[in-house]
């Protein structure tokens, strides 16, 4: 799959779509998206428009729940997440644009629970590719790719949003 | 030295002994860290994983409530474990020497020690005998450096003011005896403020201290006019051996920060103070609980500050910059 391939304005439409299917779904009441820093705050940012939610989209930086700092320490580029102080018993959607290993997934959980207990978390992300290390899926997805194991693919932007195709130094 | 000693070869923080070497980009980056650690005070589980399983040892041969405290509360924050040896009840008071305390601990598998001692150097020489993993950080030591207080300061002067760049900062008070004060002025300059001035005595200056980059006054009013951070020290009465003042009221005369006096600042100046705080003495109650005050927000940025140290300070060596 080459990257020139992947049209992200058509793949949000169908993110959108099929994220109302999930909300009527699992009966989520009055939603709050949450945006991981930095892809998939581009990401939440226009299903937060075309779901036409009201309330401000929360921002989530999962910085110091990672589970390498030991092996590589600190994102130096942090920033604070910003979330509605209470997050027990809300409907959360939380969005990332790229689905890869699923550890930035469980850093996020952590953090969100750290706020609160949510009453449910729906993920939605637009890229899903192989290479899951651990048991934790989207709900919702915008395109599913297969992709040899030293390639990366990373969601470029804010304006135009973009896709780039890179290889891992030292990948297998 | 003590700056070669601080960083790795990579130029990142190993330890924290002092402001003296650290360029402007890595005092920036430690406030930019803070800020990210003080959005944390919204969550209810006020605690993030990146230190699990690090054991800190708060090493403190002087008494302090407020830094012991901050450190301990910033190092389970990280959710690192932690514990604070008081050492009048150790077995430093039985004869046992300070390196032979600090190899017993070694041996207990600790990973950082957080120092405080009445002797300047103490951290500085810690540093240079500790394990090569073990990261010391200085809690303040002798008449030398306070670096966490000096960082807490800036980053609550960065909160309240944006920029650097335009301020007028006066340190006023006992600047001989005042770790604290020399950290603020290197850390001051480093940030690039316009103006960095000292208000004291002469009997509480230490010789030359215009060579630190201050403009010195020995007039309050004179020295107050059209600053925006006021910063007042506490009066070390422990720490003078011999009879540097007339009288504690005569000083207050002269150099207490009083409302009359703060209104020849800049009328939105603010005012800071490390604690403890003399009341009467360095500040009148009225200024010390007054609208300009910063002082408990001091305290509360000092979790937050003391987390950015900690959390650089234990990066893995060579690790991504």
């Amino acid at each position: 799959m080459s990257p020139n391939h992947i049209d992200i304005p058509v793949l949000i439409d169908q993110l959108a779509e099929r994220l109302k299917t999930v909300i009527a779904e699992r009966t989520l009441n009055n939603p709050l998206l949450i945006g991981i820093r930095t892809g998939g705050v581009w990401i939440a940012e226009r299903l937060h428009q075309k779901l036409h939610i009201q309330e401000p989209l929360g921002l989530l930086d999962i910085s110091f729940y990672r589970d390498d700092f030991s092996q590589i320490g600190m994102n130096p580029k942090v920033k604070p997440s910003q979330l509605p102080p209470r997050l027990e018993g809300r409907d959360i959607i939380l969005v990332d644009d790229v689905f890869y290993t699923g550890r930035t997934i469980r850093a996020a959980l952590n953090e969100i629970f750290d706020y609160g207990r949510p009453n449910q978390v729906v993920l939605a992300v637009l890229i899903q590719r192989d290479g899951k290390q651990i048991p934790i899926a989207p709900d919702c997805v915008g395109i599913q790719i297969e992709l040899n194991p030293g390639q990366r693919i990373k969601l470029t932007g804010p304006e135009p949003l973009g896709v780039h195709m890179e290889l891992v130094k030292g990948a297998a | 030295m003590a700056g070669n000693l601080q960083l790795t070869p990579e130029g990142r923080l190993k330890h924290f002994l002092t402001i003296e070497g650290l360029d402007k980009t890595l005092l920036t980056e430690i406030l930019d860290l803070a800020e990210s650690f003080a959005g944390m005070s919204d969550q209810q589980v006020k605690k993030v994983p990146i230190l699990r399983g690090k054991t800190i040892v708060n090493l403190f041969f002087e008494n302090s409530t407020r830094t012991r405290t901050t450190f301990e509360l910033a190092a389970k924050r990280l959710s690192a474990d932690v514990l604070s040896i008081n050492i009048a009840t150790s077995a430093t008071s039985k004869g046992e020497s300070l390196l032979d305390t600090i190899r017993n601990l070694e041996a207990m598998f600790v990973d950082m020690f957080v120092v405080r001692h009445a002797l300047s150097g103490a951290a500085h020489f810690i540093a240079q005998q500790v394990a090569p993993h073990i990261s010391v950080i200085n809690a303040g030591d002798g008449q030398h450096a306070h670096p966490t207080q000096a960082m807490l300061d800036m980053f609550t002067i960065r909160q309240l003011k944006q920029d650097f760049a335009p301020l007028k900062v006066a340190i006023i008070g006992d600047i001989l005896h005042s770790r604290v004060a020399r950290s603020e002025i290197i850390a001051l300059n480093t940030l690039g403020v316009a103006e960095v001035r000292v208000i004291a005595p002469k009997t509480l200056l230490p010789a030359h201290v215009e060579t630190l980059g201050v403009t010195v006054f020995h007039n309050l009013s004179e020295g107050l006019k059209d600053v925006d951070v006021v910063m007042m020290l506490r009066l070390q009465k422990e720490r003078m051996s011999s009879a540097l003042l007339p009288s504690e009221s005569e000083y207050f005369k002269c150099f207490g920060l009083t409302e009359e006096k703060l209104k020849i600042a800049k009328p939105d100046a603010i005012v800071m103070h490390p604690g403890p705080i003399n009341r009467g003495v360095e500040i009148d109650s009225k200024v010390a609980d007054g609208p300009q005050s910063v002082i408990l927000k001091q305290v509360s940025n000092g979790i937050a500050v003391r987390m950015a140290v900690m959390a650089m300070a234990m990066q893995p060596q060579g690790a991504r910059v």
